[in-house]
C-alpha cells in the first residue's frame, strides 16, 4: 500500500540550517547535510531545503549544499525558495534536486508551472500554497511570504495548479503556521477531495494526533519544521504511532 | 566500468553518486565506444517517454543499446528508462519504445491520484539473485504516472500494489528494469544495486 508521507523542512540561511536544538550524534546540527542524513535515518520520506535568504549572491553557496545532499542523502528532496525562472528550476535539478516548489512566482506567472512541467515533467513541480482564511469561509491565496493577500481562492488556484502540469500541492495555512493546534483541517480535506495529484500538508503540527488527524483526512503527506528540529517530536516515533493508528506508514525498524 | 547513457534528459549524477559510494566505476556517457567497451549499461530517464524516445532516435543511441544488448550485454533502465525497454506506451499517444521486452505502458486506472508518488511496498513474484535479500514488504520511492503492463508476468520479480499489480523489478535474461528509483530509495535501494552489481561481475 502507497504509504502517508513525513517531510521535515529545513529552513537554509546562506549555507546553514537556522531553525534546531542539538542533536544526540549530530556534530553539527546547522549543517544542511548532516541534519538530512539525521533525518533520513530517523525514516523521514522526503526532505525538503528552503532558501530563506535566495539572494543573488547566496545562490551559489545554495547550489552547492543542494549538490552535497545529493551525494550524501538517498532519499528524494525538494529545494524551494527563489525559484522564479525554468533556469532557475534546471540548476537545482541538475544539482541534484528530485521536485522544486515554486509558491509566489507561479502566481505572478501561471506559465511558470507549465513551461517547468513540460521540460523537466509534472513529478518535478510542486506548487506551494499559502492560504489564509477570509470571512466568507474560503481561503485567500497570499504571497511574499504571507504578507500580501491576492484575493485569488486557494482551492481555485490549486485546482489551475493541476491543470498547468504540477503534480503536487504543498498547502500552508496561514492561520494554522506556528500555532501548534494542528493542520486546518477542513481545507487539507476540501483539497484532497477536489485534487487528483497528491496533496502535502504543512503549518500547525503541535503534537502526533495532529499529524494523524490530517492524514486521516485525506492529505498524502504532512510537514513540518520546528516540532521535529527541537525535538518535540521524533520522526521514528511518529512513524510507529502512525502504524498504530492504522496509518499506512513506512517504517525504519532499527 | 558501466555506462550510464547520456542522452540530454535529466539528471544523472544521482545513479551516478549511488553506484560510486558502492565502488562500482562508472562514466556518464553518449558515446558508442564507450557505451560498446561498458561491461554494463544504464539507462535512466524522467520525462515524457516520447520525448526520451526521440532524443535516443536522434543521437542514434537507441541502435546503440540495442545492438549491446543483443549481444548479451546486462542493462538496467530506471524508472522511465525502464518504461523505454519496452515494445509501446500509451503516455499521451502511442509511442514505440525500444522493444527488448515485451509489454506496453499504460495509465493507472481511475480514481486513483496520479503521479504514483511516493514510498510503497514491494511484493515477491519470483526469486531472483538480483532480488537476494529483499524481503516482503520493503518499501521503495515511486514516482510515475504510467506503468508497466507486462506481456509476461513470470519477468516480473517484484512488484507493488496501487490499484493494479505494478511492476516494480523486472528481469528477463540480461535485461533488467525497476520503475522506482533504487538511489532514492534508502537502504532496500541500495541492497538492489548491490545485487546488480553482483549479478554483473
Amino acid at each position: 500500500m502507497l504509504t502517508k508521507r513525513i517531510i521535515p523542512c529545513l529552513d537554509v540561511d546562506k549555507g546553514r540550517v537556522v531553525k534546531g536544538k542539538k542533536f544526540e550524534g549530530i556534530k553539527d546540527v546547522a549543517d544542511p547535510v548532516e541534519l538530512g542524513k539525521f533525518y533520513s535515518k530517523e525514516c523521514a520520506d522526503e526532505l525538503v531545503f528552503y532558501d530563506i535568504t535566495a539572494s543573488h549572491e547566496n545562490r551559489d553557496i545554495f547550489i552547492h549544499i543542494v549538490e552535497s545532499v545529493a551525494a550524501n542523502v538517498n532519499i528524494p528532496f525538494t529545494i524551494g525558495g527563489g525559484i522564479r525562472t525554468t533556469e532557475d528550476f534546471r540548476k537545482v535539478l541538475l544539482a541534484g534536486a528530485d521536485k522544486v516548489s515554486v509558491n509566489s512566482a507561479a502566481v505572478a506567472n501561471p506559465d511558470l508551472i507549465k513551461e517547468a512541467a513540460l521540460r523537466f515533467g509534472s513529478q518535478c513541480v510542486v506548487l506551494s500554497i499559502d492560504a489564509k482564511r477570509n470571512s466568507k469561509g474560503s481561503w485567500d491565496v497570499y504571497v511574499k511570504g504571507g504578507r500580501e493577500n491576492t484575493g485569488i481562492d486557494a482551492i481555485e488556484w490549486a485546482k489551475r495548479g493541476q491543470q498547468l502540469g504540477a503534480g503536487e500541492i504543498c498547502i500552508n495555512s496561514i492561520d494554522a503556521d506556528g500555532v501548534k493546534e494542528g493542520f486546518d483541517i477542513k481545507l487539507n480535506q476540501l483539497l484532497s477531495k477536489t485534487l487528483t495529484i497528491p496533496v502535502i500538508a504543512s503549518g500547525g503540527a503541535g503534537k502526533m494526533e495532529d499529524f494523524s488527524e490530517v492524514l486521516k483526512c485525506g492529505a498524502d503527506a504532512a510537514l513540518a519544521a520546528s516540532v521535529f528540529h527541537y525535538r518535540e517530536i521524533a520522526i521514528s516515533d511518529l512513524k510507529e504511532y502512525l502504524f498504530k493508528e492504522n496509518i499506512p506508514v513506512r517504517r525504519c525498524l532499527i | 566500468m558501466i555506462a550510464i547513457i547520456d542522452y540530454g534528459v535529466g539528471n544523472l549524477m544521482n545513479v551516478y553518486n549511488a553506484l560510486k559510494h558502492l565502488d562500482m566505476d562508472a562514466i556518464i556517457t553518449g558515446a558508442k565506444d564507450e557505451i560498446d567497451n561498458s561491461d554494463a549499461i544504464i539507462l535512466p530517464g524522467v520525462g515524457a517517454f516520447n520525448d526520451a524516445m526521440l532524443h535516443l532516435k536522434e543521437t542514434g543511441l537507441d541502435k546503440v543499446i540495442i545492438e549491446n544488448v543483443k549481444k548479451g550485454k546486462p542493462i538496467l533502465g530506471i524508472c522511465l528508462g525502464m518504461q523505454l525497454l519496452f515494445e509501446k506506451s500509451h503516455e499521451d499517444g502511442e509511442w514505440e519504445g525500444l522493444g527488448l521486452l515485451k509489454g506496453e505502458i499504460v495509465k493507472f486506472k481511475e480514481g486513483l491520484k496520479v503521479p504514483h508518488m511516493g514510498w510503497n511496498e514491494l511484493h515477491i513474484n519470483k526469486v531472483h539473485p538480483l532480488v537476494k535479500n529483499i524481503n516482503e514488504g520493503e518499501y521503495v520511492y515511486f514516482v510515475h504516472s504510467y506503468h508497466l503492463d507486462p506481456k509476461f508476468f513470470e519477468d516480473v520479480l517484484l512488484y507493488t500494489d496501487y490499484g493494479v499489480r505494478v511492476p516494480a523489478v523486472v528481469c528477463r535474461d540480461n535485461i533488467i528494469g525497476m520503475q522506482f528509483h533504487p538511489e532514492k530509495s534508502s537502504t532496500t535501494g541500495i541492497k538492489l544495486l548491490e545485487n546488480f552489481k553482483e549479478l554483473i561481475k
